[in-house]
């Protein structure tokens, strides 16, 4: 059979495509790095085969299986966040990284590693309510600056957001500086992300609510639409703009502040990803969300793919990776928003 | 019906309208003129819902403007501001589409038809399949009007009591303000057309009094706030009210339903 190239445009194909990429994805994950571990195996060690050998089975379920579920769900909150953080501000080039949500997050979970988790609470609750926090903060700081008469203006906020990552970047160095040995090597873990750190211990806990909140901001797919033709507008169409704002921001704050928590700073994947889908499927939001949510985990795991096995046995942050594609694409996504007339 | 009752409206310490009262009745246009400044989108946001009145009382179809949900305002009235914030590349016919937001789903063939009559009514069909940031200001106003009459476009069915007697109303703050000469026309034909195929009751703020003249069956005049004057279009614009509210010399000439306003002095 074949299918017209046109119709890879339309919902239901689209997003079969996308998810099959991410599950290879998830599949290379699995069996790519130092020990390869091939199809048989891997089935094996997943319990739908005949049982491999220790050695691969643990490598597969304690080691790359966490990374790949990681990938897979911080990747979908990264790029559904973004794109609803676009849709919320108007503004094509909202990004959690970019307007300093994601580095608040980072900076509120460096202080809690460094003041240490008060008594009675378990350290891998914790971190992740700290890392809430920052990223709770950082959102007042930037939304409140970045509104002129109302409006949230894109220049504004891209700068306030510029002097957030500033001061949260200085201050997560700061921290590091101050704090033992094994802290300073965590600063890089911050700054520039990776996937490699957080177990099933830190999963079990902090995944569940950043995942449930990527999979309940689809659910407001009409009313962000209804959203891009300004507030004023939404309202007389019958949505309930305050409060869709104030659900909206709460789910994203818990779907970065765990994201970061999890994985730290990992910037970009919330600007390329929902952009891609715009380019390719136009903004309607009941697309826009659950594509992004796909492409994004695909994304992300086949970056961390690359970061392991690129340069063995060294093991390259994402989070440069992922800012290696995502500088150059953002200065070609500004000429090509100018080149339409979608100036900012 | 819609009515604003002796509405007063304060915003940081100067009134911007002091007791104004006003009727929109289905089928009909009204249109609401006056000088920069009056208070015409003033009254239109508090009409709209969009700013609450300090005293006074807007009422749709018998009920508080507050009393209504937002969804359940929206299916009896639609807005059509100043200003396009709209810049995300949404085909035309999906634009028009955002306006069916609270309507209840019908099956999505019906939508459609729903979709490509208000589009044949603002005369934007050939727009239809054009992404919205490429159009010119004058065919985004059209795809604009058609949202907006889309929004509105069937009565609720007549079991859905809770929306009251199901007539509509269409609020419009200038749409003619950024059109060249044959686009303010055919703009006000189309909302002509519309109130009266389908019943809805029109508020149009004007700047031009011979567009009033020529397509509103009732106006109000406002100044500084206050209703200066308020009736049938033909009967309200004379020339003395006229120089008396916009200063400068007003004459009325021709006869009959030919009639414009002419700037002599």
């Amino acid at each position: 059979m074949k299918v017209p190239f046109s119709a890879l445009r339309r919902p239901l194909p689209l997003c079969l495509l996308l998810g099959l990429a991410a599950l290879a994805a998830a599949v290379v994950g699995l069996g790519a790095g130092p020990l390869h571990v091939g199809p048989g195996a891997l089935l094996g060690s997943l319990g739908l085969g005949a049982a491999p050998d220790p050695t691969l089975c643990a490598t597969v379920l304690q080691l790359r299986l966490p990374r790949v579920v990681l990938g897979l769900a911080v990747g979908a909150a990264l790029a559904v966040s973004g794109a609803a953080m676009q849709g919320i501000f108007r503004n094509p080039l909202a990004d959690p990284g970019l307007v300093g949500v994601s580095s608040g997050a980072a900076l509120g979970a460096v202080a809690a590693i460094v003041a240490g988790a008060p008594a009675g609470l378990d350290g891998r609750w914790f971190l992740p309510l700290a890392s809430f926090a920052g990223a709770a903060l950082a959102t007042a700081v930037v939304s409140g600056l970045a509104r002129v008469d109302g409006v949230t203006h894109s220049a504004q906020m891209l700068l306030v957001g510029l002097a957030m990552n500033a001061v949260t970047g200085a201050g997560i160095g700061l921290l590091a500086h101050l704090a033992s040995g094994p802290a300073l090597r965590a600063l890089t873990f911050w700054m520039y992300g990776s996937l490699g750190r957080a177990g099933w211990p830190e999963i079990a806990v902090t995944a569940p609510p950043v995942l449930a909140a990527a999979l309940l901001i689809p659910l407001h797919a009409r009313e962000l639409n209804a959203l891009l033709l300004g507030e004023a507008e939404a309202a007389h169409l019958g949505v309930d703009v305050e409060r869709l704002k104030r659900r909206l921001v709460l789910l994203v704050l818990v779907a970065v502040g765990g994201a970061v928590a999890l994985t730290g700073v990992i910037a970009f994947v919330g600007l390329i990803v929902p952009q891609l889908i715009r380019l390719w499927a136009g903004p309607d939001h009941r697309l826009l969300l659950p594509a992004s949510a796909l492409l994004g985990g695909a994304l992300l795991t086949t970056a961390d793919t690359a970061a392991r096995t690129l340069a063995p046995p060294l093991e390259l942050p994402i989070g440069i990776l992922t800012a290696l594609l995502g500088g150059p694409f953002f200065i070609a996504l500004l000429l090509h928003l100018r080149g339409r007339g979608e100036t900012w | 019906m819609l009515t604003a009752h002796e509405v007063s409206c304060r915003v940081d310490g100067s009134d911007l309208l002091r007791r104004v009262s006003l009727e929109i009745v289905p089928g009909k246009v009204h249109a609401l003129l006056g000088r920069n400044g009056a208070g015409k989108s003033t009254l239109l946001k508090v009409l709209s819902g969009e700013l609450h009145p300090q005293a006074g009382q807007v009422l749709l179809n018998g009920r508080p403007l507050g009393a209504w949900t937002p969804r359940q305002r929206a299916r009896q009235r639609a807005v059509l501001a100043q200003g396009d914030p709209l810049r995300f590349g949404f085909k035309a016919a999906e634009v028009v589409e955002l306006g069916r937001y609270a309507s209840p789903r019908h099956r999505p063939e019906q939508e459609r038809a729903i979709v490509a009559e208000a589009l044949a009514m603002a005369e934007a069909t050939e727009l239809s399949g054009r992404r919205y940031t490429t159009l010119s200001g004058g065919e985004r106003a059209r795809v604009q009007l058609a949202r907006v009459m889309a929004q509105i476009w069937d009565a609720p069915e007549p079991g859905d009591a809770e929306l009251g007697d199901g007539s509509r109303y269409l609020l419009l703050d200038e749409p003619t303000a950024s059109l060249d000469l044959g686009h303010q026309h055919s703009c006000l034909s189309q909302v002509c057309r519309f109130a009266a195929a389908r019943g809805v009751g029109v508020l149009v703020v004007l700047h031009d009094p011979n567009l009033a003249l020529r397509y509103a069956d009732h106006a109000t005049l406002l100044d500084r706030g206050c209703v200066v004057g308020q009736g049938l279009t033909r009967e309200l614009l004379d020339p003395d009210l006229l120089e008396r509210t916009y200063g400068v010399k007003v004459e009325r000439v021709g006869s009959g339903e030919r009639q414009w306003l002419v700037v002599s002095g």
